[in-house]
C-alpha cells in the first residue's frame, strides 16, 4: 500500500523546479541536509533514505516505471568503501568552499554572483532566478550554491540511473554514507 | 516427490558492501527484509521465498539468491 511518504518524490521534483524561477527556494533544501542526519544521530536508523527520501523515489521512479536506466550492475570501484568515503570527503570540501563563499558575500568582502556552479566546473549564469530581492546578497549566495550543490548531484545521480540501476547514486550519495557511518558508529559496529 | 526434494533458494546479502539504503525492503513481496540499525539489510530466512525481487531492484547488486542447505 502507498504511504503519504511515498509521493515525497513530488516535493523533491518542485524543489528543482522552483529553482528556475526564485533561487532564494533553495534553501528550503536544508529540510533535506538536516532530516537524515538528525534521525541518523538520535533514533540510529536511516529512516530518511528508507521512508522519506524523495530524491531516491524520482530516481526509482524515472529509472524504474519510465524505463530511463539501462539496469546494469554498478562497477565494482563505485561501491567501494574507498570511493564512497572519498566522494564523501570531496563533497564535504566542496561544501565548506560554497560556505566560505557564502561567508565572503555576507562579510562584504566579495560580490554577489548569480551564477549556478555544474559538477564544481560548469558555471551557468542564473540572473533569471534572482529578482533583488530584500535580503542581503548573502542570503541570495547562500541559496546560489546551495542549489549548485543539489542540481549538481541529481546531474550525477541522473546520469548513473541512466549508466546503472536507477537508484545508483543512493551507493555514493553522501547524505547515505554519512548517515550509514553516523549509525555504525552510533551502534557501536 | 520433486517438491520435497527441492533445495529452497533464498536471499543473501553481503553485508559488508550494503549502503542500507533500503530499496531492497520496499520491493519484497514477503517483507523478509529490515535494515539493521541503519547498517545493513538482513533478510529473514524464514519469510523468503527465493522470487529476486530484492536482487533486481539493489543499486549496489549486493544481494545474491542462493541455495540454502536443508
Ligand atoms: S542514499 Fe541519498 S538519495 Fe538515496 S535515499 Fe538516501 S539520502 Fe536519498
Ligand atoms: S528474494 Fe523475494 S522474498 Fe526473498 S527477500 Fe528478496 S524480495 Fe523478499
Ligand atoms: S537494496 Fe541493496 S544496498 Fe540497499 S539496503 Fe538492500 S541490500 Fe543493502
Amino acid at each position: 500500500m502507498k504511504m503519504w511518504y511515498d509521493y515525497l518524490w513530488i516535493l523533491s521534483l518542485s524543489y528543482l523546479i522552483l529553482g528556475f524561477f526564485n533561487i532564494l527556494f533553495a534553501w528550503l533544501g536544508l529540510i533535506c541536509f538536516f532530516t537524515p542526519l538528525v534521525i541518523s544521530v538520535v533514533k540510529g536508523t536511516k529512516g530518511y533514505c528508507n521512508r522519506y527520501c524523495g530524491r531516491g523515489q524520482l530516481f526509482s521512479l524515472l529509472g524504474g516505471r519510465f524505463g530511463l536506466s539501462r539496469k546494469r550492475d554498478v562497477p565494482n570501484w563505485m561501491k567501494s568503501k574507498a570511493f564512497r568515503y572519498g566522494f564523501l570527503i570531496f563533497f564535504f570540501i566542496m561544501f565548506f568552499q560554497m560556505l566560505w563563499n557564502t561567508y565572503l558575500v555576507f562579510a562584504g568582502a566579495a560580490e554577489l554572483k548569480q551564477v549556478v556552479t555544474l559538477l564544481w566546473t560548469f558555471r551557468v549564469s542564473w540572473q533569471w532566478a534572482y529578482h533583488g530581492e530584500l535580503l542581503h546578497p548573502g542570503a541570495a549566495q547562500f541559496a546560489f550554491g546551495f542549489y549548485s550543490v543539489m542540481l549538481t548531484s541529481t546531474i550525477l545521480g541522473l546520469i548513473t540511473m541512466i549508466l546503472f540501476k536507477p537508484r545508483s547514486w543512493c551507493v555514493y550519495c553522501p547524505m547515505g554514507t554519512m548517515t550509514q557511518l553516523i549509525c555504525k558508529v552510533k551502534n557501536k559496529e | 516427490m520433486a517438491k520435497t526434494t527441492r533445495i529452497p533458494r533464498k536471499a543473501q546479502v553481503m553485508e559488508s558492501l550494503c549502503v542500507a539504503c533500503g530499496c531492497c525492503v520496499k520491493v519484497c513481496p514477503m517483507k523478509a527484509i529490515s535494515i539493521y540499525k541503519g547498517i545493513k539489510a538482513v533478510v529473514d530466512q524464514k519469510l523468503c521465498v527465493g522470487c529476486g525481487k530484492c536482487v533486481k531492484e539493489c543499486p549496489a547488486s549486493v544481494i545474491e539468491i542462493q541455495e540454502v542447505g536443508p
